[in-house]
């Protein structure tokens, strides 16, 4: 049975949280929302689940108006991006908590306790307090009471926003097969983080302001943006969005001749872009487009190396660890097989020739 | 600023506790003067420990603290001279931006002209001077905590800068452009920085150097691309990376390793009488394992398992000789077609590890 939401909206103070939000939830996939923090995510989240209100729109599943279910006969589990268990209850009965409330008998609900917590890792746990847990502990026993329920909705909102990166890495493997064994739950999965829902999604859901600007498989919203927003939001670090023309079969960027314009831009006409690139089709070389290093960046194994041409700002992402001193002049090579195109008002025009789904080495 | 020496210092928080279990075990180290240091590793590694060592928060059980070769160790907090950021803001609520800063200087009697010098230095690189006048409540958390660490840049003749996680209430977006701040703050005031933290990311981008703790022990010191390209245990190969450096078991006799029966060269050689008897395993980072079209030294037959999308890069799960290994391939290098594929482990990237340590070349 799907989840239907129309025209979802809700405006709080005056400020829009939800805009005319509509989407289609379906059963047996993992649907990732997602968007910056603001965005609307866990609003989206809390009127699905019947925690909030909304202004206008409909919500329906299987015919029923969910917005008057009641949040207690919505079928719906949530869990927190704040690790929330009672802490005066063992793992056991944190998990159990809610299957007694439902009047299910001592046997079913031993079976569905140790099923899920096997299921989260945590079968010799059951009988400490959370508290002698650590947080990413904390957070498989909240998952574990929620898939313990067996509700037809699931919803995780940033399950994994205040866990360390070690654990968040480790945790969203694991989510990955978790999930893919729910059966027809329904599951949707609240992120900032692009990786995460690429990983993780059948469906991804681009939210920004309230309005979902995307939906689409992974590989459409990250290859096909609909918007310079949604390439930006997709992105990590977000893509590279500049103002340039095309003239004569010529990019320029800042008044620099950046590129040539490779085979899928051709048939454009000359005129006003705004061009997108990625951080890693961005590189430093001994040739090309004058900019200064203004911050540097280090992850786990890649260098974000933040430049400034005029007045535009650019990310270059580098394989491993550079020394680079912030003040340096260098110069950016922009691969031009690899710009996309978008429209002044940011729509979508061109992409890049289409990712090999399947090749070679090199 | 000073260079701080902490000399065979250990602590217990237990008193007459077995060296294994203490907190801390003994250990020396050296800040030099005008450099950023991230302290990292998990809770309960005894990097807090240490900070509140420097700090005389903690007096440590045995050994000494030098400050500039001045024996501190049992001086307490306001006598060593140094300022501290903590997780939370530390303001006078009742004072206005530019009070706040100046105060520390008032206490040591500066002149006034002096005093507006410097404290207009120290905001106009914090971007406060266009707030000085405000009361420090009104502003939001990350601008707190630019003032408690421009309370402690005011002072010319400060030991030390310790930050014990100061992006911990600091909003998700903001952290970045805080974190951007404090860095060109401490590249220009060039303060000895002792910076405590969870996140291995934050630290990289931070600091000029890392230690790496785990257990109450320093286990390695180094500039970040010193720990991405050379951990010195299996454990930093884990912990600094994403994802984590592979690690596979390897058969030694005489000769060179092999690997499922096929020989396996390493960055250097190591010959077998200098190996203990032990396990022995190879590193080698997800970023160098290369899948190749045509068998060579280093290349080994391999089945791909799995293929996890993080956007602009894939990760590849394969198996070498029963043993997994990730290979992380920009996108558009696309995937293997099939299970077989065939695996290059690039020599110089191969590091060999006894007993989950690095063997140093000889």
């Amino acid at each position: 049975m799907n989840l239907n939401a129309t025209d979802l909206c809700l405006t709080v103070d005056g400020v829009d949280h939800l805009r005319n939000v509509t989407a289609t939830f379906r059963p047996g996939r993992l649907h990732t929302v997602i968007g910056r923090t603001m965005a609307g995510k866990t609003t989206l989240l809390r009127a699905l689940a019947g925690l909030q209100g909304v202004d206008s729109g409909s919500l329906t599943r299987a015919g029923e108006d969910f917005l008057r279910t009641p949040v207690w006969r919505r079928d719906t589990a949530m869990v927190y991006q704040q690790f929330i268990n009672y802490p005066h209850l063992t793992v056991f009965d944190n998990v159990a908590f809610p299957l007694k409330r439902a009047g299910l008998s001592r046997d079913e609900i031993r079976h569905r306790v140790q099923q899920s917590l096997a299921s989260v890792g945590l079968t010799d746990f059951g009988k400490r307090k959370p508290s002698q847990l650590s947080g990413g502990q904390q957070q498989r026993v909240a998952i574990a009471r929620a898939l313990a329920r067996r509700t037809g909705i699931l919803l995780l909102d940033e399950p994994l926003a205040n866990l360390d990166y070690k654990l968040r890495e480790q945790l969203r493997d694991e989510f990955k097969a978790l999930f893919s064994d729910q059966g027809d739950t329904i599951v949707i999965y609240t992120t900032t983080e692009p990786a995460e829902a690429m990983m993780l999604g059948d469906v991804v859901l681009v939210m920004h302001e309230g309005r979902i600007l995307q939906t689409g498989t992974p590989q459409e919203v990250f290859e096909r943006p609909a918007t310079t927003t949604v390439a930006s939001i997709v992105n990590d670090p977000p893509m590279n969005v500049f103002a340039g023309r095309l003239k004569g079969g010529q990019v320029t960027v800042a008044g620099f001749q950046a590129a040539h314009v490779s085979a899928h831009l051709a048939e454009l006409s000359d005129g006003a872009y705004q061009f997108g690139l990625r951080a890693t089709d961005v590189s430093l070389a001994s040739s090309g487009v004058d900019g200064e290093v203004t911050y540097v960046e280090i992850s786990g194994s890649e260098t974000f190396v933040h430049v400034v041409v005029g007045e535009t700002p650019f990310v270059v992402q580098l394989e491993g660890i550079h020394d680079v001193d912030l003040g340096d002049l260098v110069k950016l090579r922009l691969r031009p097989d690899r710009l996309f195109a978008f429209d002044e008002r940011g729509a979508l025009v061109r992409t890049p020739s289409h990712d090999l789904v399947s090749v070679e080495g090199r | 600023m000073a260079q701080l020496d902490i000399v065979d210092v250990g602590h217990a928080y237990a008193p007459g506790a077995e060296e294994e279990r203490w907190a801390l075990k003994p250990l020396n180290l050296t800040f030099e003067s005008g450099k950023t240091y991230a302290l990292v590793g998990p809770s309960g590694c005894g990097k807090t420990t240490l900070l509140n060592i420097l700090s005389g928060l903690v007096r440590p059980s045995r050994g000494r603290v030098r400050f500039d070769g001045v024996d501190v160790t049992a001086l307490p907090t306001k006598a060593r001279n140094i300022a501290q950021v903590f997780q939370f803001p530390v303001i006078y609520k009742s004072m206005t931006v530019y009070d706040n800063l100046a105060f520390p200087l008032q206490c040591r009697r500066w002149d006034k002209a002096r005093i507006d010098a410097k404290v207009q230095q120290v905001a106009e690189a914090l971007d406060l001077h266009d707030r000085l006048r405000q009361p420090a409540r009104r502003l939001t958390a990350d601008d707190k905590q630019l003032i408690s660490l421009g309370r402690g840049l005011v002072r010319d003749d400060v030991a030390a800068v310790l930050m014990d996680e100061p992006l911990t209430v600091i909003d998700p977006q903001l952290k970045h452009s805080l974190r951007r701040k404090i860095r060109e703050i401490t590249e220009q005031f060039r303060p000895t920085v002792i910076y405590v933290t969870h996140d291995q990311y934050e630290a990289m981008s931070f600091a000029q150097e890392l230690l790496v703790m785990k257990d109450g022990r320093a286990v390695q010191q180094g500039t970040p691309e010193q720990l991405f390209e050379a951990p010195s245990s299996t454990y930093v190969g884990y912990f600094i990376g994403s994802p984590a450096m592979n690690f596979l078991t390897v058969d030694h006799g005489d000769g060179p390793f092999a690997l499922g029966g096929r020989p396996l060269s390493a960055a250097w050689d190591v010959p077998a009488s200098t190996l203990k008897a032990g396990e022995v395993q190879v590193g080698v980072r997800p970023e160098h394992v290369r899948i190749v079209t045509d068998p060579g030294p280093n290349t080994f037959p391999g089945r791909l398992k799995g293929v996890s999308d993080h956007g602009a890069q894939r990760v590849l799960e394969v198996e070498i000789a029963g043993q997994p290994v990730r290979a992380k391939t920009p996108r558009d290098q696309g995937v293997p077609v099939g299970e077989e594929v065939l695996v290059h482990l690039p020599r110089a990237k191969v590091l060999p590890y006894a007993d989950g340590e690095l063997v140093l070349r000889s």
